[in-house]
């Protein structure tokens, strides 16, 4: 029977959605016992949280300083240790579980598939590759322990539960490495929508010209309740900052709505937004790849179509 | 002697439309581009880098492959790579045989940085340089976009999903670089011409006492689902009307 742990990501006491949507992939596997662990300087809110989510039996705690801020060298032994006997160990798909996990595979030498979008079985799994211009079916030999991470935007959360699980602490004697130092992270504090996370997603390209200009899919975004991404193209050209960028190396995100103004659709954009529902293109080039995604395109200028479209949405209702 | 290793993946060139084959059993690389991994390209440059501002002496490129890789290791090598390892194979190489092979080479040449690309872009792993520094029993400072190297230390800049990170981990180090880290210099033909007396050397997995494994078998290859074909409409009232009917705005 599968016995599965996964690890929590968290934030100010508050679960990252993507634990939950672990859950929900893990729970595919038939039969299957789900474990959260939850590393932190205090786990005691996260793992309230992750202890009433559908599906998981169990919640292991392990507090410790170094862990206020999660940094791989530190959880990956403690996790590595608390892991042994479980036949799966996943992670989300993010900054966080990428660099978490091959480093816990590692100390388990155990193999890793990463960024999961299907389950077949216990040892049957689907993933992207050639950024997702290639799906493969991976298979692990049955009784090999598997590491993986989990591709968020191909998973519904799993539900809340209205009972709880147990909570337990455990205490790794792992030693903990003194060669690595966290020093910051620059939290970009907004009250729109989180990008990853948002219902509807307003993006914006190169073709906005400034980071000024973005001003006004900020304006737009803020009119519909909408999160804003950006390409490449735009981060690198010094438009938005890096944790707006959607795309295979960028945030790969599944909302209802994607509003693409001056993106031309390079593959590796696209890759990021092909789960979303709706996907809306703004571009002045007709021949631009996005459109041969787009479920409704508009050839035309995004400075004439965004406040336009802000005027309709306004004065509507 | 203050050295970094680099490692080359050889990989089907970024431009190229990928094709699964029919009968699914991989995707289709006749005939194809192949070329040095962009990421790889970027750590190559960053250590190159390095070296320029004195940091450094030497820069060794690794390739873990067929013999064609000697292609990506000589474009390594006109870039400004010192010398090159290539280690033959024809097996499949799982990142996990990747970094028990590179860090047998880590062994050899002691270096000061290994700095490798995040994710290759044919597999999209994003494990191998992780599982290198957990082996090696070193740090590691993933998806950088800068990197100072102060004295024994790096203070390196990570692109993650709240923003960007800074950490300081102690050399010697695994750094794995993400795409706003540099641009690579372009290589020119006297230094194609160079690279041929730079030594490249050949070595087996045997020779340094790894039996590559792979425990992940691709089974099956598949296209990409197809999005249903949307229409293209003709102002953006008509666009506002169709999100409205769909509750979306």
């Amino acid at each position: 029977m599968s016995k599965i742990l996964i690890v929590a990501e968290h934030q100010d006491g508050k679960l990252n959605p993507a634990t939950a949507k672990c859950v929900h992939c893990a729970s595919q596997i038939a039969g299957a016992e789900i474990h959260v662990a939850v590393f932190a300087s205090d786990p005691a809110a996260a793992a309230a949280d992750a202890a009433r989510i559908a599906g998981v039996s169990k919640v292991i705690t392990v507090a410790n300083p170094v862990h206020a801020n999660p940094v791989a060298a530190f959880i990956a032994p403690q996790l590595a240790e608390i892991a042994k006997g479980y036949s799966h160990i996943f992670g989300p798909s993010t900054t966080f579980g990428k660099d978490l996990m091959p480093r816990v595979a590692a100390l388990l030498d155990a193999p890793q598939a990463s960024d999961i979008m299907a389950v077949e079985s216990a040892t049957r799994f689907r993933r992207p590759i050639y950024a997702g211009n290639a799906i493969i079916t991976v298979e692990v030999p049955e009784g090999t322990q598997l590491v993986a991470t989990v591709r968020t935007a191909s998973f519904d959360a799993a539900q809340t539960s209205s009972s709880a699980a147990a909570i337990e602490s455990a205490s790794p004697s792992a030693a903990l490495p003194q060669h690595t130092r966290f020093v910051s992270v620059s939290a970009a504090r907004s009250d729109r929508p989180d990008l990853q996370t948002a219902k509807k997603v307003v993006s914006g390209g190169r073709a906005l010209g400034s980071a000024d200009n973005f001003k006004i899919l900020y304006q737009l975004a803020d009119r519909m309740g909408a999160g804003v991404g950006a390409s490449r193209a735009a981060v690198d050209a010094g438009y938005a900052p890096n944790d707006m960028q959607v795309g295979q190396t960028g945030k790969i995100i599944a909302p209802d709505l994607y509003m693409a103004f001056g993106i031309s659709g390079a593959i590796q954009h696209l890759t990021g937004i092909k789960d979303a529902r709706t996907i809306v293109a703004i571009n002045k080039d007709p021949e631009a790849p996005i459109f041969e995604v787009a479920d409704y395109g508009l050839v035309g200028d995004l400075f004439q179509v965004v406040p336009e479209l802000e005027r309709l949405i306004a004065s509507d209702g | 002697m203050k050295r970094i290793l680099v490692s080359i993946k050889r990989v089907v060139d970024y431009n190229v439309r990928i094709r699964v084959k029919p009968d699914g059993t991989g995707v289709i690389t006749d005939g194809v581009k192949m070329s040095v991994n962009p990421f790889d390209e970027i750590a190559l440059e960053e250590a190159l880098r390095i070296k320029e501002k004195g940091l450094a002496e030497e820069i060794v490129a690794i390739s873990i492959g067929p013999a064609d890789c000697q292609q990506q290791l000589r474009t390594a090598l006109a870039m400004g790579a010192d010398r090159a390892v290539h280690v033959q194979t024809d097996a499949a190489i799982e990142p996990g045989s990747a970094a028990k092979l590179m860090l047998k080479l880590i062994e050899r040449e002691q270096p000061m940085l290994a700095i490798l690309g995040k994710q290759a872009i044919d597999d999209d792993c994003n494990q191998t340089g992780q599982m290198l520094a957990a082996l090696w029993d070193r740090p590691q400072a993933t998806f950088a976009s800068k990197v100072d190297i102060i004295g024994d230390t790096a203070q390196v800049t990570r692109e993650v999903d709240a923003g960007l990170e800074v950490l300081e981990v102690d050399l010697p180090a695994v750094i794995t670089t993400d795409l706003r880290l540099n641009e690579p210099r372009y290589v020119k033909l006297p230094d194609i011409m160079k690279a041929k007396k730079k030594p490249l050397e050949t070595i087996e997995p045997a020779a340094l006492g790894i039996t590559p494994l792979e425990r992940l078998k691709a089974v099956k290859f598949d296209p990409p689902s197809q999005r249903s074909k949307g229409v293209m409409v003709k102002d953006v009232g008509e666009l506002f009307t169709a999100l409205r009917g769909k509750g979306l705005v």
